[in-house]
């Protein structure tokens, strides 16, 4: 008779408690969340992207495992140039982004700048509009025959092709993304030690010298991190190229293959395996750049660099820098919104007219659109929280075998694309029919919620991580002290502990879960299942359509915004409440 | 409060799946929600106690999911514009068989007959296919409009024309197949190629085509003639023409094999024959031919009426059969010909438009002959009409498994990259030759 831990008095050594540890483990509340959790990801996650996986190695005539697909893939022109095409696109709009973002973070860490403020909102105002949004209205404006372009030809005679090809993905993509860089890049310039700075002042050099031999490569880490972030997003976006029209990229062939020839048609698969093994690795490639060198410094001298004054010709070309960018930012919200409340816009700068007859129409026609996505992306944001708050505790307050997987494996759904998590969908579940309901798992609408769940999960669970690590472990132990249970301690104490962070979490994962494409434009089976997003997409397939879609994109734009400024105002309430609670 | 949510959750749930009411019709369909809006607030106004059920995908998608759904059939009606996907469906025995009740629908329209004479699919509105432009566009760039297929194909056009890929779009497919048949297969595809060489784009959905010449993306389109239609009635500054080879295809509508609910799904063809469904089609958003000639009378003014004007699609005898027996093959053809190697094509030809005119100022005999060869690259297929009908290279392009025995024998990749090779090389050495040509 052995026992792996004493029982208390009050328990009767009972049959199970005299069996050792191993084969009757103690099982506690948590074990049993942590297995459920486990179980979920696995058949969520883990089974489609597997099953994905392997239909690549599979001959899909005999079955058997073969490399024969990956073969035909390469030796295939077109599918060679969009893996080039994917690549090209994904490296260039890092190199565009950094462009755009490396002034912006010079002139604010560097120098006293009252426009700061302008930097600041800049930071944010292109993540509030969903690139496959932006696509459509920078057409308009940036296209061959679009604004600037028939201006141009009108007053000097040359136009400049803008979104031709993969240029139009490109600028699509760096005005959407290129506030990752700037947030990363502000961030680590800041955090260079100003000593540093003074010893090489000290040996001579100064301004851009100084820039590029010390500051620089003192803020990579920080910069790399966001570049692969960037990198990564652009690789595996389908909604922006879809509706630019440019196929020869890897996410719309894909989309395309699976769509049009079948499930079936192997090439699709191939496509999926290579999008997220290059997701995968520059996933790991940022996690690698943002604890691999030793680039701590050995003086903590104090925070940031000197920040110097500019001269008033500085000034104003630091202001008009930042209002070129701003301009630029704000081209495809602009556009949009000509777009939505015009009449016809057809091959002139501006639109014929204007109206409010489109709002009319999108409002009769997508109260359907605008309570699905609710629904969807209430659930899934529901969903994200209660279990990013579940796995938050596991890993860091339990010792319980394979919490460190479960953090990985909730974390990893940032590397599967959506078009790759709606393949994975459609082949996994289309031959399982749902009990009592009656049609195939694959076609209910409660498949997207859950894929919209999975695909935002890896931000849920950041901030319940972050929300818990700053709740004391002293506050649950004075709470078991009294008597508590830990479903209790968890209920009554650490949750509402967790809450800002949580309900920002929730806001955050319902904000973007409402403007996702790529996994709910293979997953929809019925325009009466369609959220916004798809909506968007259907609106935009017909002429009268225009002015209703860019209605919804407004609306689109308008969730996403109150989300994110939701978010941060209970941010920084939360933070507030605690720094007065410390002084209190 | 977790309590209200599950509850709420579970609520939500049921009434969504109790949207699967009795009466509910499944329709899988490639028309767009502008089309079938209207149609279904119709027919359900006539018909209370039914519901329809819209699921919206491409042409191809759409047989491809009946297809796959075959074995546990949840769909009740298949709705799209082109026979050839029908005939695909029926050579799969996936369409049923049904007796429609219908009054005052002639037999044809135009050269061809509107429903399958064997009964499994009906038509319910007609179409033909054109050219569509916007007249700024063409005014700014000092242009005419284009009335004729081979008028595409003239040098003043290059790079301002648009069309989608038969693969992406079923109507195209059938645009692409009617020249086939009119024309015959190698000059069919020599002008298919010609006309290319002008296009700035190929879009990756049938409405691209219309969107960019609404927008003035690009100034021609190559659509079928609703999208026309409905374009210049919402207001955009387009017109469309037909040229004289063009067929008239019936928009088809059939019940699926083993459908759940196949009473519905015959009242809801009824419906689409009955004078009141016929009128719908004239609303400014769907603008498709009436298939009963009485429903013109309530037509707008420069609405084109088949039944009365003789000239419109009487050219082309559309045989279906043909189209469906080559139709993947088809789809890849364009794309590895024209679709994917689009940019080497388009500079191909325009340098051959360029030597032409500057032999046109020169005369010189030497410069022509190499502009004949280069053309005549541009214009060679890798497949002639005869192998384009043969079934077993037809079935390396279906990829389906009938039996666990069955194997194709050439991959589709394979092929697709071989013609690939051919195309790429001739496009280069027409390029090489139309430049001597131009140096002369």
């Amino acid at each position: 008779m052995s026992h792996s831990s004493p029982t208390p008095a009050y328990e009767k050594a009972g049959l199970a408690d005299r069996l050792p540890g191993w084969l009757v483990p103690r099982v506690t509340g948590l074990h049993v969340a942590a297995l459920l959790i486990a179980l979920m990801l696995i058949g969520l996650l883990l089974v489609p992207v597997a099953q994905v996986v392997i239909v690549a190695f599979q001959d899909p005539a005999t079955g058997a495992a073969t490399l024969q697909n990956f073969v035909d893939f390469f030796r295939t022109s077109l599918f060679r140039e969009s893996f080039w095409n994917s690549f090209y696109v994904s490296a260039m709009s890092v190199v565009v982004a950094t462009c755009i973002a490396l002034p912006l973070a010079y002139i604010t860490t560097r120098f006293v700048f009252s426009g700061s403020i302008l930097i600041q909102s800049l930071g944010f105002i292109p993540l509030i509009m969903p690139p496959f949004v932006g696509a459509v209205a920078m057409q308009l404006i940036f296209g061959r025959n679009g604004t600037i372009n028939l201006l141009l030809r009108d007053w000097f005679g040359f136009d400049i092709p803008f979104m031709e090809g993969l240029n139009g993905v490109i600028l699509v993509q760096s005005i959407h993304y290129f506030p990752f860089i700037l947030i990363n890049l502000s961030a680590s310039l800041r955090n260079v030690d100003r000593s540093m700075e003074e010893a090489a002042q000290n040996l001579g050099s100064h301004g851009m010298r100084l820039f590029r031999r010390i500051v620089f490569p003192l803020a990579m880490p920080g910069y790399i991190a966001g570049a692969a972030l960037v990198f990564i997003k652009v690789f595996d976006d389908l909604g922006t190229p879809l509706l630019l029209n440019v196929n020869n990229m890897l996410a719309p062939q894909a989309f395309l293959r699976i769509s049009s020839i079948g499930i079936s048609d192997p090439m699709g698969y191939v496509i999926s395996v290579i999008l997220v093994l290059f997701s995968m690795l520059s996933l790991w490639a940022s996690f690698l750049f943002m604890r691999g060198k030793d680039y701590a410094t050995v003086q903590k001298g104090g925070g940031g660099m000197a920040k110097r004054v500019l001269r008033p010709m500085e000034k104003a070309l630091a202001y008009a820098v930042v209002i070129f960018i701003l301009l630029v930012v704000l081209s495809p919200h602009f556009g949009l919104l000509l777009l939505s409340f015009g009449t016809i816009w057809s091959y002139a700068p501006l639109p014929d007219g204007y109206t409010l007859e489109n709002y009319v129409t999108m409002w009769e026609s997508s109260k359907t659109y605008i309570l699905n996505t609710v629904l969807y992306a209430g659930i899934a944001a529901t969903l994200d929280v209660i279990i990013g708050t579940a796995i938050a505790y596991i890993v860091i307050r339990t010792g319980i075998f394979g919490r460190k997987a479960l953090d990985y494996l909730a974390t990893a759904a940032l590397a599967v694309p959506g078009v790759v998590l709606g393949i994975g969908y459609l082949r996994t579940f289309h031959s399982i029919d749902v009990p009592f309901v009656g049609t195939p798992l694959a076609s209910w609408w409660v498949i997207i919620a859950l894929a919209l769940m999975i695909r935002r999960l890896p931000y849920a669970l950041r901030a319940c991580t972050a929300a818990l690590q700053q709740v004391s472990l002293a506050l649950e132990e004075a709470a078991e002290c009294l008597g508590a249970t830990k479903r209790r301690t968890i209920q009554k104490v650490v949750v509402p502990l967790m809450s800002g962070g949580i309900l920002a979490g929730f806001v955050t994962s319902f904000a973007t879960a409402a403007v996702e494409l790529s996994a709910t434009i293979m997953l929809v089976s019925s325009n009466s299942d369609a959220p916004l997003s798809y909506g968007i997409y259907l609106f935009m397939q017909t002429p009268s359509g225009r002015g209703a879609g860019a209605a919804l994109g407004i609306v689109a734009v308008i969730v996403v915004a109150i989300g994110t400024i939701a978010s941060q105002i209970i941010i920084e309430r939360d933070k507030k409440l605690r720094a007065s609670g410390d002084q209190g | 409060m977790r309590s209200t949510i599950l509850t709420s959750v579970a609520a939500l749930a049921l009434t969504a799946s109790g949207a699967m009411a009795d009466g509910t019709i499944t329709v899988i369909t490639s028309f767009p929600d502008s089309m079938t809006g209207p149609i279904e607030a119709a027919f359900e106004a006539a018909h209370p106690d039914y519901d329809l059920e819209i699921l919206n995908k491409k042409t191809s998608a759409g047989v491809k999911y009946i297809q796959e759904i075959a074995g546990d059939n949840t769909a009740d009606i298949f709705w799209a514009s082109a026979p050839d996907a029908f005939e695909v469906l029926k050579s799969n025995d996936l369409l049923a068989r049904v007796e429609i009740a219908s009054e005052g629908i002639p037999d044809k329209i135009g050269a061809y007959p509107l429903n399958d004479p064997g009964g499994y699919y009906f038509g319910l509105a007609g179409a033909g296919y054109g050219i569509m432009w916007n007249e700024r566009y063409l005014k700014a760039n000092d242009l005419e409009p284009a009335t004729e297929w081979s008028d595409l194909a003239k040098p003043e056009y290059h790079g301002h024309v648009g069309m989608s890929a038969p693969s992406r779009s079923g109507t195209t497919h059938l645009t692409v197949e009617t020249l086939l048949q009119g024309d015959g297969w190698d000059e069919g595809w020599a002008k298919w190629k010609r006309i290319a060489g002008n296009f700035s784009t190929v879009t990756e959905r049938s409405f691209g085509v219309p969107d960019g010449v609404n927008t003035g993306n690009f100034g021609l389109g190559i659509v079928i003639d609703f999208f026309g239609f409905s374009s210049r009635a919402s207001g955009f500054p387009v017109d469309f023409a037909y040229p004289t080879i063009t067929a008239l295809v019936p928009a088809n509508v059939a019940v699926v094999n083993d459908a759940p609910n196949a009473e519905g799904a015959v009242a809801f063809i009824e419906y689409l024959l009955t004078p009141e469904g016929q009128a719908v089609l004239l609303d400014p958003a769907i603008m498709r031919l009436p298939i009963n000639p009485a429903t013109y009378a309530q037509a707008p003014e420069g609405f084109p009426n088949p039944f009365e004007d003789a000239t419109i699609g009487a050219t082309v005898e559309f045989d279906v059969e043909k189209s469906g027996a080559r139709y993947n093959l088809v789809n890849s053809l364009f794309d590895v010909m024209i679709t994917y190697r689009l940019g080497d094509l388009r500079d191909a030809v325009g340098a051959i438009q360029a030597a032409e005119a500057a032999v046109a100022e020169s005369g010189n005999a030497e410069a022509q002959k190499l502009i004949d060869e280069a053309w005549a690259l541009i214009d060679a297929s890798p497949i002639d009409e005869a192998k384009s009908l043969d079934p077993e290279f037809n079935a390396v392009f279906t990829k389906s498994r009938k039996k666990a025995e069955d194997e194709v024998e050439a991959r589709q990749a394979e092929i697709e990259q071989e013609w690939d090779t051919m195309v790429v090389e001739n496009y280069r050495k027409a390029k090489e030759l139309a430049e001597q040509a131009a140096e002369m």
